[in-house]
């Protein structure tokens, strides 16, 4: 860890500037490995209401219609400098969890979509998930030892891909096979970025 | 021979006081923040008359004297995120603490996207 920059009380508070990505896929896909492969890990606990999604509009009226759902979870945070941090969330994969999608994708970078290619349907939902919202993705095949071996435009077709998301092959354990992964996202967002800025001033919502 | 006091009390049973109990039941503050907003305390930070800070309150406080995100707190401090963002409400409502929030929506800045992209090729 690296704190050199960080002087607070000399040079009025470090306010770091914070982003978060998405890191999405089936059950035993890596998402956890890829995390800790690039980030510190840390534990979070979580106690949603199901039927309430927005935060911050309500007290404890209606409070008996609700009903709480504990989850844990891990987050990762990369810390590049004393004010500048990404996190990545990996999204649960159990339906019963989907109403925490929309908390975690509110205002995300993008999202990594990993996928098996032995069980590639297991991704299908996060797909059509961020195709819905417009979040800019990545599908990342996580290439296990026993996996056959499918090339990106394979993957790409039988995910029924736009033409411009990236498909890439990644090793979650590897470290530098993640970065890759991350890095091709936030070009991907980039370009995005870039070329909408061209026709379009303001980013409405898809829905 | 298990004490009696440990019998129900493992690791299985979970807290014993459900965690909306130190927020007095409610479910959400006041006030939006999302995952990943920064907040930070009051310098010397007192609290109003007619607010009681609960010992969650006073502990967020002592965590929050420097920027810290609602998600990093909710770790260190090991309570569940919804209970912490109706204590950092409280707080940020007592004019306490600073909720600094992190632009909604898409992300289309395109400093921050090239300053995470230099920390990514830096790794």
């Amino acid at each position: 860890m690296d704190y050199t920059h960080s002087d607070p009380a000399a040079e009025g508070e470090v306010l770091p500037t914070t982003a978060k990505i998405l890191i999405a896929g089936g059950f035993g896909v890596g998402k956890t490995t890829l995390v800790s492969a690039i980030s510190e890990i840390r534990p979070l606990r979580t106690e949603e209401t199901i039927s309430d999604r927005s935060v911050g509009v309500d007290d404890i009226s209606g409070v008996d219609r609700k009903t709480t759902t504990t989850v844990a979870m891990d987050f990762g945070r990369i810390t590049f400098r004393a004010d500048l941090a990404v996190y990545l969330f990996g999204t649960p994969g159990q339906e019963r969890f989907w109403f925490m999608w929309d908390e975690l994708a509110y205002g995300t970078l993008g999202a990594v979509v990993l996928a098996d290619t032995r069980r590639l349907a297991d991704c299908f939902a996060s797909v059509d998930y961020f195709e819905q919202h417009a979040t800019p993705f990545v599908v990342a095949v996580n290439c296990f030892d026993d996996a056959p071996h499918y090339e990106p435009e394979d993957v790409r077709i039988a995910l029924d891909l736009d033409p411009g998301a990236p498909v890439v092959l990644c090793d979650a354990r590897q470290r530098d096979s993640v970065k890759q992964v991350l890095i091709t996202l936030v070009k991907h967002v980039l370009s995005n970025t870039a070329s909408s800025h061209e026709y379009q001033d303001t980013a409405l919502p898809a829905s | 021979m298990i004490a009696p006091k440990d019998r129900w009390m493992d690791r299985e049973a979970g807290p014993v006081v459900r965690p909306y109990a130190v927020t007095k039941g409610r479910t959400a503050g006041g006030t939006s923040m999302s995952l990943i907003d920064v907040v930070v305390a009051a310098i010397d930070p007192q609290a109003p008359a007619g607010f009681r800070l609960t010992p969650e309150h006073r502990q967020i406080l002592d965590l929050c004297r420097q920027p810290i995100t609602v998600v990093d707190l909710a770790s260190d401090i090991d309570l569940p995120v919804g209970v912490v963002r109706v204590l950092l409400s409280d707080l940020s409502q007592h004019g306490i603490l600073r909720i600094l929030g992190t632009p909604r929506g898409p992300v289309t800045n395109e400093r921050l996207l090239r300053d995470v992209l230099d920390g990514l090729h830096a790794l």
